[in-house]
């Protein structure tokens, strides 16, 4: 939704919502599968370069953002960080604005890194669509409730529509991705059913 | 009615080359593809029709300096080529979520020898016809984006026909918002 003149234009297909509480909110969900940086998202990126101080990370959107080497938990002028190129970074977006190239930090405004940095080896990294993270970045997700309740696995989501897991062998990190890629098509039920007969088995 | 097919691709924003992003906007890139051969005279044509269509709707100021590109292939033509790739664009720019001020949709009438007007017309009509005319047509009020005319017609006879087309873009934004609908209610 955005103003034009005195009145409001749609400029997204979707489904309307409101939120009632405080001066209410109307916002139109749309499903996408393109990134577009936003400030204060927390995104998977891969470094792609190093070009001095600054390492220029993929994060999916048009341009490819910045994450300065100082940017980091305890990092100094005399104590760099150990990034080479194909790591996997978890930050958030400090600029991101649409005339600008976006950067990223991996501390947040207290000097914590708060999970943020550089993911460690192993683990599989799979897109999927901005919709499906949505669903599963909403407080109380059941598809991560009942996926734990299968096997204990580790899982990093990026608003980009990038996720990362690792579980103990190749063979359940492969399952897990296939159950979490399906679960944007499949119904409540449906995915019951598949979780039961996974659990069975 | 119903043999021509369009497949249309959308990629964007993504990065555009130094030669060829805009500061302010985004740059819009139209590749249609035949079903047979290379692209010639006529698909640069109508690509730069198509392209100027979709500039007008793509509020392209919100991602300056990308470049969004879509490509057409003709799966198969059976008359009505053009407003067909129009209708895909269209599908193609809204189910990826682009900003957009307005929705459009192409319409072909074939205006024959007699002075009948036939909308959607198939290749035979179309040969057989004394003119044929395309239109754009934007949801908002109706508005023509875009018009396209093969052959000769009077001006009264060119009015006729954007009335009938007009009439026919009804359906067509209809046609969109089921679309829609069904995807959104899985």
């Amino acid at each position: 939704l955005r103003r034009s003149g005195a009145g409001l234009l749609v400029t997204t297909c979707g489904l309307l919502r409101h939120r009632p509480g405080g001066g209410g909110a109307y916002w139109v969900d749309s499903q996408q599968k393109r990134y577009v940086p936003v400030k204060g998202d927390h995104v998977i990126g891969i470094v792609t370069a190093k070009a001095g101080d600054v390492f220029r990370l993929d994060v999916g959107g048009s341009e490819p953002a910045s994450l300065s080497y100082l940017a980091f938990e305890g990092a100094t002028k005399r104590n760099r960080p150990n990034v080479q190129v194909g790591d996997l970074v978890y930050g958030q977006f400090v600029v991101a604005n649409k005339d600008m190239e976006p950067e990223m930090v991996c501390i947040d405004s207290s000097g914590k890194s708060s999970g943020m940095g550089i993911i460690g080896q192993d683990g599989f990294l799979f897109k999927v669509s901005l919709g499906l993270i949505r669903k599963l970045l909403a407080p109380k997700c059941e598809i991560i409730q009942e996926l734990s309740q299968l096997y204990p696995f580790e899982l990093v989501i990026g608003m980009n529509g990038r996720i990362w897991v690792k579980a103990k062998t190749v063979q359940q990190t492969l399952i897990i991705v296939n159950i979490l890629e399906a679960c944007e098509y499949m119904t409540a039920e449906q995915r019951k059913q598949a979780l039961a007969k996974l659990s069975g088995n | 009615p119903g043999d021509t097919s369009v497949l249309a691709g959308l990629y964007g924003p993504a990065e555009a080359k130094v030669s060829k992003e805009l500061p302010d906007r985004a740059a819009l890139e139209v590749l249609l593809r035949p079903k047979v051969g290379l692209p010639g005279v006529l698909e640069r044509s109508r690509e730069q029709l198509l392209r100027q269509t979709c500039e007008a709707v793509v509020l392209g100021v919100l991602h300056p300096r990308t470049a969004i590109s879509l490509v057409l292939q003709v799966l198969s033509d059976a008359g009505s080529l053009l407003s067909c790739c129009l209708n895909a664009a269209c599908m193609a720019l809204l189910d990826a979520g682009l900003p957009l001020s307005a929705l459009f949709c192409g319409v072909t009438c074939a205006l024959q020898p007699d002075g009948t007007i036939l909308l959607d017309p198939t290749a035979r009509q179309e040969q057989e016809a004394r003119a044929i005319l395309t239109f754009a047509i934007a949801s908002s009020e109706r508005k023509v984006l875009m018009a396209t005319t093969k052959g000769s017609c009077s001006v009264e006879e060119m009015q006729q026909c954007l009335a009938a087309a007009q009439r026919a873009a009804t359906t067509i934004f209809q046609f969109y918002r089921d679309s829609v609908r069904r995807r959104y209610s899985k």
